[in-house]
């Protein structure tokens, strides 16, 4: 019972990482029907900006905080801008894989910067021992589970009463009903693309304060697919239950099976059971196709 | 002077080569490839076998993709099994190359098969991600499999020639023979499948895969054997590479190595062999001519020995996206743009 207790919150820290990557996902693919495998680059570059001003300028971490969202807001910005907007009508492939020669830019920007070698991060986020019943949880990984928890509420807020949520939506449903009714697509894009960097680089800042800053922390993006296929490409409360999911098998497949090794790849084994039985995931939009 | 290309009967436009210059080029070509490895030392041969074997990928990749439509991030999972095949039947059972080869080929082509159902009810994006579970899950079989693919650790593949006979050593300008000719086949097959009826399907299907069912196209059948055929070059280049390289390792066959011929052949040109090709040569060529840049200046900047790699990964993502921004239909488009200007002059449209 103790061991199921600490891979229960095992598996719920390490979802709600998945959950902040996953949100930037759901946004941008909501508003522009763009995959952005870039995601986990994203969150990389947040990484190391955060460790950039906190550990190397040494300014104080709510500062430091503050200027990494904005550096990347508006690196969202510049690469909605030059990216993908030449490319807006052009088939998926071409979408897929821009967002890959993207992915592999910024991974070689990093390492170009920083090298290869993990970098201790300066954490700020206190790492106290906590006690709940037997299992032990540090207190900064129960701050990551608060924080997803808060960008859901934030999220669902700015979606139902915002006025650029709503216009998102609208976009999301039909750009040309949105183009009509004087919603600018464009804005609206730029605003996805920046929240999505955003998200992804909290995202990073709290990895980071976890475990420490190195360029493997890009691996996150892969492993978020499965996340948002299960819980609907489109569906933001889906994204913050799938990772909940994905985040407990792994702890569970590490803990309880043999040597804990199927935890790698018991993700993609639920990814393929999905795809073949619900495609558009458990909370996703059905979508008819015609000729 | 001409103002186009005018055919007035069905076997002129179902001709290969069209004009006399065309026939010309592709002499020379020929000439220069079996003259090319005479007056080439090995750091050239081995860049040209390199280009070889991924020209027989990406031609692999391009039939499922650039011709029928369905994108595949499973490339390097698929390539691993025609590898592991061909190097385990060296090892365990001694068998030749000649017997390898085709059966890591055609193991490969069943892989690829089981893996495509799941592309009937899956497209574009779902299907893109479900081959990506392809690619992790097969790895991940062939990493704790210990029992048969000998886990993490590499292999080492043997090259017989009979059953039973010394392992043989083959210089790079022998293997450079062996690609060619392989190449070549894999070439004239592909042209030649999108010459009949499947490979019109295979075109059907990518352009709208509901309007081909309703013509008559057995959509289940035609995606299966798309996969199947496109595994096939796909295993065929594992198991050369397998007898090629002589050691195996599941690190040669990750997630990067299906984002590479991707990268090929949107870059050669989805949905064109000869593109398969001129992608194969760029994205060879490109890390080399940069590595040879970045030591020529390793004199004048003196961390540039470390900085190569960052380059060329930052090179191979910005080429990427330039291409799919500016060119996306690739080096043969570029190329039919550039020849056409030439041919046409001064009348151009």
């Amino acid at each position: 019972m103790d061991k199921f207790l600490q891979l229960t919150l095992t598996g719920l820290t390490s979802g709600a990482v998945y959950a902040l990557v996953a949100l930037g996902f759901v946004l941008i693919y909501k508003s522009s029907d763009v995959i952005n495998f870039a995601q986990g680059e994203f969150l990389l570059i947040g990484a190391y900006l955060a460790y950039f001003f906190l550990g190397q300028l040494g300014v104080h971490w709510s500062i430091g905080v503050i200027l990494t969202i904005i550096v990347a807001a508006a690196m969202g910005v510049i690469i909605e801008r030059l990216v993908l907007r030449p490319l807006i009508g052009e088939p998926i492939i071409s979408v897929i894989m821009v967002t890959i020669g993207l992915a592999s830019l910024l991974k070689a920007i990093v390492g170009g910067i920083w090298g290869t070698n993990p970098q201790v991060f300066p954490a700020f986020i206190p790492k106290n021992e906590v006690h709940i019943f037997n299992a032990v949880v540090t207190t900064d990984k129960l701050w990551a589970i608060v924080i997803a928890l808060a960008f859901l509420v934030i999220f669902t807020l700015f979606f139902r009463y915002n006025k650029e949520g709503v216009a998102m939506r609208a976009v999301a449903d039909d750009q040309q009903a949105a183009l009509s009714v004087g919603i600018s697509v464009q804005k609206i894009f730029a605003w996805a693309w920046s929240i999505a960097a955003i998200t992804a680089a909290v995202a990073g800042i709290i990895v980071a304060n976890v475990l420490e800053v190195s360029p493997n922390l890009s691996g996150v993006g892969l492993r978020v697919f499965p996340v948002v296929i299960l819980g609907g490409l489109d569906s933001i409360p889906g994204a913050l239950v799938g990772a909940a999911i994905i985040g407990l098998l792994e702890a569970y497949a590490g803990g309880y099976v043999g040597d804990g090794s199927l935890a790698q790849v018991i993700s993609y084994i639920v990814l393929v059971i999905i795809l073949m039985i619900r495609p558009y995931g458990l909370f996703g939009k059905e979508i008819i196709e015609r000729v | 002077m001409e103002s186009g290309i005018f055919h007035s009967t069905y076997q002129k436009d179902m001709a290969l080569r069209h004009t006399p210059i065309e026939k010309a080029r592709l002499a020379l070509i020929i000439l220069f490839l079996l003259v090319f490895p005479f007056f080439a030392d090995n750091y050239w041969l081995n860049l040209a076998n390199t280009i070889g074997v991924v020209a027989i990928g990406a031609i692999g990749l391009n039939i499922l993709t650039g011709f029928t439509g369905q994108i595949s991030l499973g490339q390097g999972a698929f390539m691993a099994v025609g590898a592991y095949v061909a190097a385990l039947m060296s090892i365990h059972w001694g068998a030749p190359m000649w017997l390898t080869i085709p059966a890591g080929a055609i193991s490969t082509a069943l892989i690829g098969a089981i893996f495509g159902i799941p592309s009937l009810r899956l497209k574009g994006l779902y299907l893109a991600i479900a081959t990506l579970a392809a690619q992790e899950i097969i790895i991940w079989v062939i990493t704790h499999w210990d029992a048969v693919t000998g886990g993490v650790d590499a292999l080492n593949t043997k090259n017989y020639l009979w059953f039973g006979g010394a392992n043989h050593y083959f210089s790079e300008f022998q293997f450079y023979w062996i690609i060619l000719a392989l190449a070549a086949l894999t070439t004239m097959a592909t042209v030649n499948i999108f010459r009949t009826r499947v490979g019109r399907a295979f075109i059907a299907i990518r352009d709208q895969d509901i309007a081909a069912e309703v013509m008559g196209i057995d959509l289940f059948k035609y995606k299966m054997l798309a996969f199947a055929t496109s595994s096939f070059f796909v295993g065929l280049t594992g198991a050369l590479i397998a007898h090629w390289r002589q050691i195996v390792t599941w690190e040669r066959f990750t997630i990067e190595v299906s984002i590479f011929y991707l990268a090929v052949i949107i870059i050669g040109g989805l949905g064109s062999v000869s593109g398969s090709i001129y992608g194969a040569i760029f994205m060879v060529l490109l890390p080399a001519i940069l590595n040879n840049i970045g030591k020529a200046l390793s004199g004048v900047i003196p961390s540039m020995d470390i900085l190569i790699p960052f380059v060329q990964q930052a090179v191979f993502g910005l080429v990427i996206i330039l291409f799919l921004i500016f060119e996306p239909e690739g080096i043969a488009k570029m190329w039919k743009n550039i020849r056409d200007y030439f041919r046409l002059w001064p009348f151009s449209y």
